[in-house]
């Protein structure tokens, strides 16, 4: 009932601004009630509610409430997404009484967007301007290519690259490899000296997608109405059989990622190199202190000699919420949470997120020598990966459940029966089904 | 002071009936392989609590460099030091959490047994027309599991705006259909009608009987119920995650579980989580021993009724 008379009201409102002020805002093509016309500052005071759950978040959010008297922010936060917090999400939605602004990890967004869960806060003020202030592709991860719409304000980033121990490659005789070509090469003469390479970490899929992203793969597609599912693209393949190789000669292993073994195979120099994002320096110094100072970091490995390309691993945004009462004041926040370099000084100090923002790369904290790492300057190579993360991947509308199907496939593979190219074929399959089952039009 | 005389009074009838004639002497073979598997399951259950208690005296680069079950040279200043900053990370957040935690589960569960108890006393001595039927409705709660419920009553707690709060963890809590049930089986057979009876004569109300009589001789019941609804509200944690957003709010599984989860950005929480959960585990114990003998006695009087 609530929700109708909102509607009806909403398109009341663009009618009639349509013919008094003689479409001012709105643009042309958008739906009635949808039209990112409509978002006005609010009169008095404000209150706004935020859901995160990246620790010191609250300290913050104390910084604005500070300078912002008229727009105060309660914080509210709960557990990772993926662990409670997006459900949590859809229920309030549901209920209507969401967060007026959430955390929200780029491959979630698509399904927020399909199940109407994000407010479109392009006309929120300058918003759609701010779009030059982030890096390229965390923009195009919030509009979804398309025009005249903004669904979140990028927060955090995980551009790839290979952490790798400098002094067993030195000792060893072999040279550091710039190429997946020479990375297998390694890969044999390290089996020989008794050690892996890497580790190849079957549950973390979105890993994988960065590997296929770098690759310049998509996995999935959007022409507006229909959605495409390519797991199986040759891009994917060809990095599928890539790492089918090493699993097969034995050169890579395989624990848990993240656990207490694999923490101690990185501190014991069973472990020669790590594929992983920016956010991973702080993983490794914790997990592997013995190796301090061991440790350099050094760009991706290119399918093409002297390529550029990096993947990217994770990364998040900060969305206004379907249902928002004040959306301009929610935008505001956003966008200020993720420019103000106090804000994000803040956030990398206390939550270790490496800001979306241009800007953000240039504070202190990146631009500084690494002790851990040597003293080498870690961050200049993430800036520059992240400026060559190719923009435009796009995720699905039901990753979570596309992550468990893969990694159950990829689990099978290390117990020894399968492909990797399989564990591929039978997510798409179970992704296809997944999609039609929540009634997404699905091009085949 | 009943309470613990029904125990012992109640011990010999508990106990198995000697072997007349002892014609079957126990073989000691079989003896041996059940202490076996005793000891095994003993070592099972218990090794992952060892392991807990050893990293909790471990501090953070040990982790993953020392043995997991030994100690190591300065395992005792290191737990101190591990629990000092753990009660000080974010303005002792975890302090809160753990005090939430006796407040749901202690309020929770004394008045949850409260209300089990009187509504099992009036389904097991009052005859009322509808009593089977709501004694198979109450039980068929038993049947419903809670994180089933939870989804609804997030939707009925956010109608009355009662999310987010102290009460929509606690209201909930205070509903044990299982404690009904045993209430019920307990006292139609401990608390005679002829004691009821006599009490009524001399002129008590229903309600002093209740309290001066019929509770008093359902006590070894009650405690088991306290201790069950005790253990459920202090490890459910689907419910204060559905409800909850404040994290002073947080109940401790709930919090360390977000600890847990937001390793990724700050691998400094993996520490406090491993002697988060250590020390969670305590009041827990604690609980356990002080009511054990209770308890224990509840449990055989129950089941030879």
């Amino acid at each position: 009932m609530q929700r109708k008379f909102k509607t009806v009201a909403m398109a009341a409102a663009v009618v009639s601004s349509l013919t008094l002020a003689g479409c001012a805002t709105a643009s042309d093509d958008a739906a009635p009630g949808e039209a990112a016309g409509d978002c006005a500052p609010s009169d008095g005071p404000v209150e706004l509610t935020f859901t995160s759950w990246v620790p010191g978040m609250d300290k913050v959010v104390e910084l604005w409430n500070e300078q912002n008297e008229d727009i105060q922010v309660e914080f509210q936060t709960g557990p990772n997404g993926n662990s409670g917090t997006y459900q949590n999400f859809f229920n309030e939605i549901k209920a209507g009484n969401a967060s007026d602004v959430g955390q929200i990890e780029y491959d979630a967004l698509p399904n927020f967007r399909v199940q109407d869960g994000l407010e479109n806060i392009a006309a929120c003020g300058d918003i759609l301007a701010a779009g030059d202030d982030f890096v390229d592709w965390t923009w195009s991860q919030v509009t979804f290519g398309e025009d005249n719409a903004v669904y979140a304000i990028p927060q955090d980033s995980g551009p790839m690259a290979m952490y790798y121990r400098a002094d067993l490659f030195e000792a060893a005789g072999i040279p550091v490899p710039t190429t997946w070509e020479e990375y297998a090469a390694a890969a044999a003469l390290i089996k020989a000296e008794g050690s892996f390479i890497t580790n190849f970490p079957k549950t973390d899929v979105n890993w994988f997608a960065g590997m296929v992203w770098q690759n310049g793969g998509q996995w999935f597609e959007n022409d507006g109405d229909n959605w495409g599912v390519e797991l199986t693209s040759p891009e994917s393949i060809e990095v599928a059989d890539y790492w089918q190789a090493l699993i097969d000669n034995e050169e890579v292993s395989a624990l848990a990622s993240f656990s207490d073994e694999w923490n101690n195979s990185f501190d014991t120099g069973q472990q020669w190199t790590w594929i992983s994002a920016v956010w991973g320096a702080s993983t490794l110094s914790t997990g592997a202190p013995n190796q301090a100072g061991n440790w350099r970091v050094a760009p991706m490995p290119q399918w093409e000699a002297g390529g550029e390309d990096a993947g990217n691993w994770g990364g998040s945004s900060t969305a206004v919420l379907k249902g928002s009462d004040h959306p301009y004041e929610a935008a505001q926040f956003a966008l200020w949470l993720n420019t103000d370099p106090d804000a994000l000084a803040m956030a990398n100090e206390l939550g270790g997120l490496y800001p979306a923002s241009k800007e953000g790369a240039t504070l202190p904290a990146f631009t500084g020598e690494s002790e851990y790492y040597g003293g080498q300057k870690i961050y200049d190579v993430f800036a520059e990966a992240s400026a060559n993360v190719i923009p435009d991947f796009l995720w699905g509308p039901t990753m979570t459940q596309t992550y468990t199907d893969v990694s159950d496939g990829f689990g099978t593979v290390l117990g020894g029966s399968g492909t990797l190219a399989d564990a591929l074929a039978a997510g798409e399959e179970k992704t296809i089904e997944a999609l039609k089952a929540q009634s997404i039009p699905v091009q085949e | 002071m009943s309470t613990s005389s029904i125990a012992r009074r109640k011990a010999p009838v508990a106990a198995p009936p000697r072997q007349n004639g002892g014609s079957k002497r126990e073989n000691p073979m079989s003896r041996g392989a059940a202490m076996l598997i005793m000891g095994v399951f003993t070592l099972y259950f218990l090794t992952p609590i060892w392991w807990l208690f050893v990293s909790s005296t471990k501090d953070v680069g040990e982790f993953t460099t020392t043995a997991p079950l030994g100690f190591t040279a300065d395992a005792i200043p290191n737990f101190f030091g591990n629990i000092g900053r753990l009660f000080a990370y974010n303005d002792g957040i975890f302090l809160k959490w753990i005090g939430n935690s006796v407040l749901y589960a202690g309020v929770g569960a004394l008045l949850g047994t409260l209300f089990a108890a009187m509504c099992g006393y009036a389904l097991a001595k009052y005859n009322f027309r509808g009593r089977e039927a709501v004694f198979n409705v109450v039980l068929s709660g038993v049947l419903v599991p809670a994180t089933a419920l939870a989804l609804p009553l997030f939707l009925i707690f956010s109608q009355i705006e009662l999310t987010n709060t102290y009460w929509a963890v606690f209201l909930p809590s205070i509903v044990s259909p299982f404690g009904v049930y045993l209430a019920r089986i307990y006292g139609s057979s401990s608390v005679p009608d002829e004691l009821l009876e006599a009490a009524r004569l001399d002129g008590s109300g229903e309600i002093r009987t209740f309290f001066t009589i019929a509770a008093r001789l359902m006590s070894p019941a009650l405690v088991t119920i306290f201790l069950f609804q005790f253990v459920t509200i202090w490890n459910n944690f689907f419910l204060p995650l559905i409800m909850l957003r404040d994290q002073s709010l947080f109940p401790v599984t709930l919090g360390l579980y977000a600890w847990n989860s937001a390793i990724g950005q700050n691998p400094e929480l993996r520490s406090f989580v491993i002697i988060g959960a250590f020390v969670s585990i305590l009041p827990l114990i604690i609980a356990f021993l002080s009511l054990q003998r209770f308890w224990s006695g509840g449990l055989a009087a129950g089941s030879v009724k």
